[in-house]
């Protein structure tokens, strides 16, 4: 079966337009997930008017959970996700919907292609940045006055949260998920993933969870940021449970996604894909992995509680019922913290990975570097309450918090090690993502020591829930992880789409971002030591003209982040200019593909003869053996059914 | 070189001229360790911002390609004894760090920086101090203080003498707020069914203002009040007017405690 489909993956599909309509895609999924939805809501309410304990609530938070989970599945059976397992369990015969492998409607529904796969991921998470980008600029224009009523006090809050929450869920899936899969398979010479259907499922879960955190808005929104402390989370109203589903989503996707990267790289190396001489990128994705299968199992926990909270009316969290808000804390800081090196890590991976090629030299230090991300990775689990240092925890524990805390820029100091040894005696050329890279740097080494301050209690004291740790993080994530993928996708979309990026438009759009990225978020380090606290409507009249001049600096980046959209739209869908297979002249794998890459990539597995690093080695040998290629079924062969 | 230079200049600019100005001021003993302390983090991290900025701007000056056409730079793959002078230069720059910061937290003289130590302080102002206990009460979205030593009266203003230690009492009737004295650098988290205590010892007469640094939600951006520094017979002299303001009410507020449980609000 499987074989014999290879070659007609090369003609036209025999379906029409009608017939694909009526599959399994994301037309009935949107169905049965209204429909699901609708139908659990009806079951969770009248199981909620039955039980007493909801006398206590005013508002029918059963029957909304009820209904997003009947959203869920019926979106998940909408995709076609229990078509093989159902047809396994009843013994029928399970092998891949015909049509799969081509045409434009590949990308509405569950492909198992992982080049497919990675483009849906990639316009799902851009869509949810500019509508979470576009909370930032409603969130600014509020602030632009030191006691605005621009946005009611409720709806800014809501804003927050969505701002906060969505960013954090689609950057958390943003590398991983397009690059991740585009790329891993193809850096370590594979045809796909460990698991192909549970990629697409972490697709379709994401989707999913940035468009039930959108619903939230139209259930009263949610006012407690993207931290969801509890009790101000069980105060809330229904549009909290839509966090709690949401980021459960998420959390599971995480989790997959994770382990689908683990598993792929430790099995589907291709022969002489050696550990050592795997691309940085790959190890940075590795370690992120890593702390996704371990930090987002606690994220599920805390977020069952609150949700038995919320509808048993349970009490994890509450303190005259015996439970404990300091509960909810660890438990989601334990998730939090190293979420903030899920989002951290694979932007070290893609700046070391670019460097490299515009700086015509090895990757200095590899083995270092790949010590230093594993350094990362476990000393993020040793750090959270850190977050929670003026929170009336235990304050012996406090020095050691603050000791594990600043021990971690020792790992973190590696990378810097490792882009300074690269830049030496470098042949550097600065294209577009050389450039993101470059910046990369600059954003990242004050993000890191604005850390220090943060890391160090006494100081933390004021800086503590002010516009100092906002401007800290956006810093470190916005100006590392956000730097490191727009750089990202301007040194791989040509190979994922197939057509050029437009330079002289991304060359506006690095120096408006940069440019206005700084003036945004340094003055904010200002706001905070002068007593500006985090997610306020108003704030003291003194600070209204460094906010002012902060919002027109952050409208500005704003329109930065819309260049970018001009390019997409201008270089992939009105200009069309088809890319070089190589246009960086780059000796990793994945570019010496030809583009658009060919549906199954490698003709034959290729033999690796060495890392992906060897600029200016004399005599290197190419870095990869693909084998004599093969005989394509010409009209000699076309008797025997085309042989592949 | 360059950078040896720039650092020589830059440093003691930050530290003579730019270091008076970093916040917080000296209104405590707290927030002028806190001023202290992030006078050392910066004048610190100068040298390293510096180091790293002039290296990247000499490398972008210098290796760049010269021509259209692409050069392959030398191959170097890592050299040891760089790395492990690195290791060792950020081992000991974040060990001296943490050090110092611990030294400076244990400190009794400065009695925990005036951040919330929980219920059981690790650090205690010196004994034999006279320490005035404060609770103060959070809660949607306002902010009540008791006087335990003066009867447990509560009032919605606070004033505090100068010149002594006060120990604040943090605590929640309702979800997480935070307790943000500015000028005084005190900042602990109010949690419901948690005391929180944390120390200051003001050092002069004047105002300071009071912010919620937890998001505890709807009015969250305007839960401030100001506080005020009293001298100790302007202290005695405001809590018998705040006694006999509040006298009507004193009894029939809860006993005092370090604790409140009031029945939860689930839904708002």
């Amino acid at each position: 079966m499987e074989a014999a489909s290879i070659p007609t993956a090369v003609t036209a599909p025999p379906s029409t337009w009608r017939r694909q309509l009526l599959g399994f895609n994301v037309v009935l999924a949107v169905l049965l997930a209204v429909g699901g939805y609708a139908l659990f809501h009806v079951i969770g309410a009248a199981i909620g008017k039955k039980a007493l304990f909801m006398t206590e609530t005013d508002q029918d938070d059963i029957a909304t959970f009820f209904g997003l989970i009947g959203a869920t599945l019926g979106w998940l059976l909408g995709l076609g996700f229990f078509n093989y397992p159902v047809s396994r369990i009843l013994g029928r015969p399970a092998s891949l919907r015909e049509g799969e492998e081509y045409g434009a409607w590949r990308y509405f529904r569950l492909c198992t292609d992982h080049k497919v796969v990675a483009i849906q991921y990639f316009v799902a998470v851009i869509f949810f940045f500019f509508i979470a980008g576009l909370n930032a600029m409603f969130i600014r224009g509020e602030l632009a006055s030191d006691n605005s009523t621009f946005i009611q006090s409720g709806n800014y809050l809501t804003l927050v949260s969505l701002h906060g929450t969505m960013m954090l869920m689609m950057m958390s899936a943003g590398v991983l998920g397009p690059l991740g899969n585009y790329l891993v398979p193809l850096m370590i010479g594979s045809r796909r993933m460990a698991f192909p259907r549970v990629e697409s499922l972490t697709l379709w879960l994401t989707v999913l969870a940035g468009f039930v955190l959108l619903g939230a808005i139209f259930l009263g929104g949610f006012p407690t940021g993207w931290t969801g402390y509890a009790p101000l989370s069980d105060q809330a109203r229904a549009g909290m449970d839509c966090y709690i589903v949401s980021f459960s989503l998420i959390g599971i996707a995480l989790v997959l996604v994770g382990l689908n990267i683990i598993t792929t790289v430790m099995t589907l190396r291709a022969p002489g894909m050696t550990w050592n001489r795997l691309p940085i990128f790959v190890w940075g994705l590795v370690t992120t992995s890593i702390l996704a299968v371990l930090a987002a199992p606690v994220l599920a926990a805390a977020l069952y509680m609150a949700a038995l909270d919320r509808t048993v009316t349970s009490s994890f969290f509450v303190p005259s019922a015996g439970g404990s808000p300091f509960l909810w804390d660890n438990l989601f800081w334990f998730f939090g913290h190293p979420e903030v090196y899920i989002l951290a890590l694979p932007g070290f991976g893609i700046v070391l990975e670019i460097l490299p090629v515009f700086a015509r030299k090895p990757l200095w230090g590899y083995r270092v570097a790949v010590a230093g991300m594993f350094g990362v990775a476990l000393l993020s689990f040793m750090v959270w309450q850190h977050h929670l240092f003026v929170s009336g925890m235990n304050a012996n524990l406090r020095p050691f918090y603050m000791f594990t805390t600043e021990l971690i820029s020792i790992p973190t100091g590696i990378i810097f090690l490792i882009g300074i040894g690269t830049l030496w005696r470098a042949r550097m050329r600065f294209s577009v993502p050389m450039l993101f890279s470059l910046s990369f740097f600059f954003n990242f080494l004050i993000g890191g020591l604005t850390g220090v301050y943060l890391s160090d209690v006494p100081s933390n004291t004021t800086s503590h829930g002010s516009y100092f740790v906002m401007a800290h993080f956006h810093y470190t994530i916005m100006g590392g992880l956000v730097f490191a993928l727009m750089g990202g996708i301007y040194y791989w979309l040509p190979k994922m789409t197939g057509f050029k990026l437009n330079e002289t438009l991304g060359k506006i759009h690095f120096w408006t971002m940069f440019v206005f990225f700084n003036l945004t978020f340094f003055p904010l380090f200002a706001a905070g030591l002068l007593g500006m606290p985090r997610r306020v409507t108003s704030y003291d009249p003194s600070l209204h003209n460094l906010n002012v001049f902060v919002s027109v600096a952050a409208f500005c980046l704003g329109a930065s982040m819309l260049v970018l959209l001009v390019n997409l739209v201008w270089s992939l869908w009105l200009r069309r200019e088809p890319a070089e297979s190589n246009p960086w002249q780059s000796k990793s794998l994945e570019w010496q593909l030809p583009t658009p890459v060919p549906a199954y990539n490698f003709e034959r597995i290729p033999v690796i003869n060495s890392a992906p690093y060897g600029y200016g080695v004399p005599d290197a040998p190419p870095v990869a053996d693909f084998g004599p290629p093969l005989v394509r079924p010409g009209p000699v062969a076309a008797p025997e059914g085309g042989a592949a | 070189m360059i950078w040896a230079v720039a650092t020589a200049i830059v440093v003691p600019l930050v530290i003579w001229v730019v270091g008076p100005h970093i916040p917080p001021d000296h209104a405590s003993v707290q927030s002028s360790d806190q001023h202290t302390i992030n006078v050392v983090l910066t004048s610190l991290a100068t040298p390293v911002l510096l180091f790293i900025w002039v290296y990247f701007g000499y490398a972008i000056a210098v290796f760049r390609r010269a021509g259209e056409e692409i050069v392959d730079g030398p191959p170097l793959e890592g050299n040891a004894r760089v790395q492990l002078i690195w290791l060792a230069v950020t081992s000991v720059l974040v060990l001296g760090l943490a050090t110092y910061g611990t030294v400076d937290l244990l400190n009794t003289n400065g009695a925990g920086d005036g951040s919330g130590q929980g219920p059981s302080p690790l650090v205690k102002p010196p004994s034999g101090q006279k320490v005035l206990q404060v609770q103060v009460i959070g809660q949607q979205w306002l902010w009540t203080f008791r006087y335990p030593s003066y009867g447990g009266v509560e009032t919605p203003y606070l004033a505090i003498p100068a010149n002594e230690y006060v120990a604040f009492h943090v605590t929640s009737l309702d979800v997480d707020h935070s307790f943000w004295a500015y000028e005084l650098g005190v900042k602990a988290d109010a949690i419901p069914g948690n005391d929180n205590v944390a120390y200051v010892k003001a050092l002069k007469v004047m105002s300071f203002q009071i912010r919620c640094a937890e998001l505890c939600g709807l009015w969250h951006g305007h839960m401030n009040t100001i506080g005020h520094v009293l001298t100790q017979a302007g202290f005695a002299a405001w809590i018998a007017k705040q006694q006999l303001d509040y006298r009507g009410v004193t009894p029939y507020l809860p006993p005092y405690s370090n604790v409140y449980y009031p029945p939860p609000s689930r839904r708002a």
